[in-house]
Order: structure tokens, then sequence, then C-alpha cells
């Protein structure tokens, strides 16, 4: 069956390595949910070769829908929140007025802890005069890796809201080379996280007045960040011209555009990515890897 | 007062372009935009605001350096790595907890609130529409979701509206699950794509962990036929009630590009299908 098989990367024509790869670290965000991220992720990754690949879109993760690897368990990742030990607690109520979180509750017989709202600061058992708080370990999700060792991916537990620290221990698997990184929609703290301390951002969207409103968004994050970007416009040829005339004015460059085109999206439906089936396109991917080289340097 | 979110797991199915026209074919309905943080609705129902309220969540650590002694105790106890070198906050990464405040011996932190957000009640040609905006980079989307959903709750009954419609937000963390919290009915948007089939999965999970009735949508129905044909058997095995289908068209792109809603732009096939799925879901809600 077609894309049933598992992808790996491909060496390229000698020349399109023109320089020594330095080690960088490459988001895909976007504001808008569904623009392409994981597309040119994926495709990326399969086109470039000596990368990694960090799928941080740990509340719906994708990427392996079109990378078909097997995935083993690498970590349980934990996030700590607290215990009280009834016996030592006097019920003074300092841990509770500490927690910014109203992750815990001080009744005049019994501390409440309400774990699914921690953030695992640790502040409630350093308040604590009685030393009646401990620690223990809540699982939020996993973290799994392919067999080489080149994928990884988290996954948040179903129910669970703690995406953040789920993601920002992924990020310490990204190991020596290249690193994608597939961010979660938004602009709020899991897209931060995952953008966070990293070289280059390559913002995902489409020519419509959704795409170009969550552009600026996204925009606006990572120019904050001071983090250098660039625009891969999805889906080019449907909507207007707004996106375009947004990055002229803003100095944004547009370093790739994809075409609206029936056959890349039923690919994609397929888990097929589609510089498996256009290869021509992994040229394409390879100049935008230059580009991106050149902006980071 | 009956309320419906709508969800999708996977991001840019047409939750936003689905709820819109919604809004458009509901006779007494208050919208609430809960996208927080890449917020839509606005570019097709022009809102006029009527008020602000300004959203104010976690605090962020300030270290005043006039009074840091440089000892380094801070940096021990910030267990998110939010204290970075010469004793400066890193404002995206603080989660504001109030730990170093509390172990500073120098008394050098302070708390302090900004606003990182605002909620707008407003009004359209459609009834009141309640959405809002975080600030960029900020956390605490979950509980921008709920202001908004609060002030909807307010907003409807003072407009004589029965219903209240709720665009949510992509994924299945934080922000998901402060929209979905005690509505009556959950519409899934999925699309017949390996993506949108595995995302439906996993946000149905969510429906089902917090007891929610859910119905499903399958837009661009007709990209994949043996996906198409997964959903249909995976909702037939969980029991879920398919609210109906919408062909791949560049129907809600041309509409979006004039700032319409579909059921305005046009009456053509693709609007009809539209409506057959707010008759459903309008259905559902009433039983």
């Amino acid at each position: 069956m077609i894309g049933s098989s598992k992808l790996v990367q491909t060496t390229p024509a000698v020349d399109m390595i023109t320089t020594e790869t330095p080690n960088m670290k490459i988001t895909v965000a976007s504001g808008k949910g569904g623009t392409g991220k994981t597309t040119v992720a994926v495709n990326f990754f399969l086109s470039v070769p000596k990368t990694s690949l960090l799928d941080c879109d740990v509340e719906e993760p994708n990427s392996n829908l079109f990378l078909h690897n097997d995935l083993e368990k690498v970590k349980e990742v934990t996030i700590p929140v607290p215990v009280i030990d009834e016996q030592k607690c006097e019920h003074c109520g300092k841990c509770a007025d500490f927690c910014n979180y109203n992750a815990l509750a001080a009744l005049p017989q019994k501390v409440m802890v309400f774990s699914d709202l921690c953030h695992g600061c640790g502040g409630c058992s350093l308040v604590c005069p009685n030393d009646a708080i401990s620690e223990t370990g809540r699982n939020i999700g996993n973290i799994e890796r392919s067999f080489s060792g080149q994928f990884h991916t988290g996954l948040l537990n179903i129910g669970e809201a703690m995406a953040s620290p789920l993601i920002k221990e992924l990020k310490n698997y990204a190991g020596e080379n290249t690193v994608i990184m597939d961010a979660p929609p938004g602009t709020a703290c899991p897209m931060i996280t995952t953008v966070e301390d990293t070289d280059y951002c390559i913002l995902v969207t489409e020519p419509t007045p959704f795409g170009l409103n969550d552009l600026k968004l996204a925009a606006e994050v990572v120019r904050e960040m001071k983090i250098p970007a660039g625009v891969v416009i999805n889906r080019a040829g449907v909507g207007d011209g707004g996106v375009e005339e947004y990055c002229q004015q803003t100095g944004l460059p547009i370093i790739m555009e994809i075409p609206y085109d029936r056959r890349i999206a039923e690919a994609y439906s397929e888990g097929i990515p589609f510089v498996e089936t256009m290869p021509q396109w992994k040229d394409k991917f390879l100049q935008m890897f230059e580009t991106i080289k050149e902006a980071v340097r | 007062m009956k309320q419906l979110t709508v969800i999708s797991g996977k991001g840019g199915t047409g939750k936003t372009t689905l709820t819109s026209s919604f809004a458009a074919l509901a006779e007494n309905a208050t919208i609430a935009d809960c996208d927080v943080d890449a917020a839509n609705m606005h570019l097709l129902l022009q809102p006029e605001i009527i008020k602000t309220y300004d959203f104010t969540a976690l605090p962020t650590a300030i270290i005043h350096p006039e009074r840091c002694t440089g000892c380094g105790i801070c940096v021990d106890h910030c267990r998110f790595g939010a204290i970075k070198e010469g004793f400066e906050i890193d404002p995206y990464i603080c989660e504001g907890c109030g730990v170093c405040e509390y172990v500073c011996p120098a008394d050098a932190v302070t708390m302090e609130y900004n606003k990182c957000g605002e909620a707008n009640e407003s009004k359209t040609r459609f009834g009141p529409l309640v959405h809002a905006r975080l600030g960029i980079g900020e956390e605490a989307g979950g509980k921008l979701v709920t202001l908004v959903r609060e002030i909807a709750e307010e907003v409807a009954p003072k407009n004589n509206c029965d219903t209240i419609i709720i665009d949510g937000p992509p994924g299945t963390g934080c922000s998901v699950i402060a929209a979905l919290t005690g509505v009556d009915i959950a519409l899934v948007v999925t699309e017949p794509t390996v993506a949108g089939t595995h995302d439906l999965k996993r946000v149905i999970e969510v429906t089902e962990h917090f007891e929610i009735p859910s119905l499903v949508c399958i837009n661009k129905s007709d990209i994949n036929d043996s996906k198409r044909r997964e959903i249909e058997k995976f909702c037939t095995q969980k029991g879920i009630k398919i609210a109906g289908e919408i062909p791949y068209d560049t129907t809600p792109t041309k509409a979006m590009v004039e700032e319409k809603t579909i059921v305005e732009y046009t009456d053509n096939s693709f609007a009809k299908c539209v409506i057959e799925v707010w008759e459903e879901v309008k259905e559902e809600m009433r039983s």
C-alpha cells in the first residue's frame, strides 16, 4: 500500500550542499491551525539530510502519520505535585495562600490538592511550616522516538491541560544535528515554549484573511522574541494578496510558496509527504534550507 | 440556555467557517469566540465593541538589580528555568509562581501583575459576540476562555438569547478543556485525512472524558473516500451521529475574502450543506 512503508531521508545531489551544515534549531509555527505546519516540517525533514525532527504539537501530534515510523517510548514525563501529610498538617492554610494556580484549598480539617491545576513550582512545600508537604510525580504524557533516533514526538494525555512541561522535556531530545520542530498552533504558552531559544522560525500561512490575521500575531511573537523568521505561503493561488502585501511592508521574507493543488491535498489526506510523489520539491526545500542558513548566519 | 462548542482537534478543518454561518442562521444566539490566541470570528462578523474587559491572570517576577546580591538562591529554586544570566527574568518562561520572591534573602524580587489580554462584548448584525485577544506570548489561554464564556453567559439572557455558540480552539489541552467544560453538546469538525481522522479520535476521547455528547461534521468530505468511510465507521462504533458532510471547495475562501459568512455569500450547494448541518445541530440541541 502506498504510504505504509517507512520513509527515510535521501542524499541529494552533492552540489546542493554548499557549506558545512551548522547545527540549527528551526521551528515551524503558525498562528492559525491547519495552514500546513506538519506538511512543511515533514517534507523539509525528508528533503534535508542530517536533520532530526521533533513533533512538539503534543496535543495533536501528526508528523508520524506521514513518516510511518515504529515508535518506542523513551520517557514518561511527570510534573511534581504536592502530597499532604495529614499527620503533620496543622491546616494553617499557608500553602493554599501561596499557590497562584488555585491547586490547593485549605479547609478547616483538610487540605485539598487539585493536581491537574498544579504547575509543579514547589512553593507549597517551601512555605509549609510543618514540613507536611512532599511531592510525587504526576504523569502528563510520554515521549516516543523512532528506532533511528532521528524523530521524537510528545503525546499529551487525554484530558491533560499542561502541554508546556512536556514540550520542554521533548526539546531536550534535540540531539546534535540540525533539528526541525513542528510547533503547536496559536501564540500561547505551548507555541512560545517550542519557539523559545531557537535559531529560526518558519511561519506557515495561507493567503486568506484568516491566514493573514494569524500570521500577524505569530510574526509579532517571533519579532518580540528576536528570532529570525520567514514565511511559507501554502495553498498559494487561492484567497487574496493580503499576506504578500504584509510581508513586503514588514520586510518578512517569503521563503517558499506551495501552490493550491488538489493533488497535494489528496496526497496529504493519505499520509503521503508530497516530496515523495513530486520529488522535484526536495530541491526547493534544500534551497529554503540555504536561505535559512544565510539568515541565521 | 443551551451551549454548543465547535471543536476539531486538528486546526483548519473549518470551525470558524461553520460557526460564523451558524451565527447567521441562529435566531437567538450569542456567539463566543474562544480561540483566544488566533481569533478570526471578528473578521467575518465585523463587531462593534460595546464593552472591554481587561484580563489579568498570573504575575511575572521582576528582579530589582539595585537590591540583588547575586547569591543565586532564586536560580536554584526556579523550577521553570526562567532566571537568566545576570539575574534577569525571562517573562515568556516565568509562570508567576512567586517562589523566587519567597526565597530571596535580599527582598530583591517583586511579583507584578500586568494586563495580558482583553475580552470584548460586541454587537454584530447577527446578535451579540464575545471575543478576546490574548496578549502576545501570554500564558493562561484557558483562563481567558473561561472569562469569555462568563461574559457570554451574562450577555445572552440580557439579549433574550437561548443559545450560546462557542467557536473553540484547536488541540486537546488547556484552552479546549476550558471551552468544553459544562456545555450541552460538542460539534467536532473533521476532515477525511490521516491527520483529521487521528485528531478526531483523540478529541472524541476528550469529550467522552468530560461526558459531553458529540456530533461530527465531515468537511472536505470528497477528498478521500476511504478516510471518509473510516470516519463513518468510527462514529457508528461510538454511537456518534454525523450531522452532515461538506465538500472540498473554494467557497469558504471566496466568502472569507469578501468578509462574509457562507450563507450570506451564496445559496449554492455548498451553503445548503452548511444549512443542513445547522438544522441537525439545532435538532440535537432541542432533544
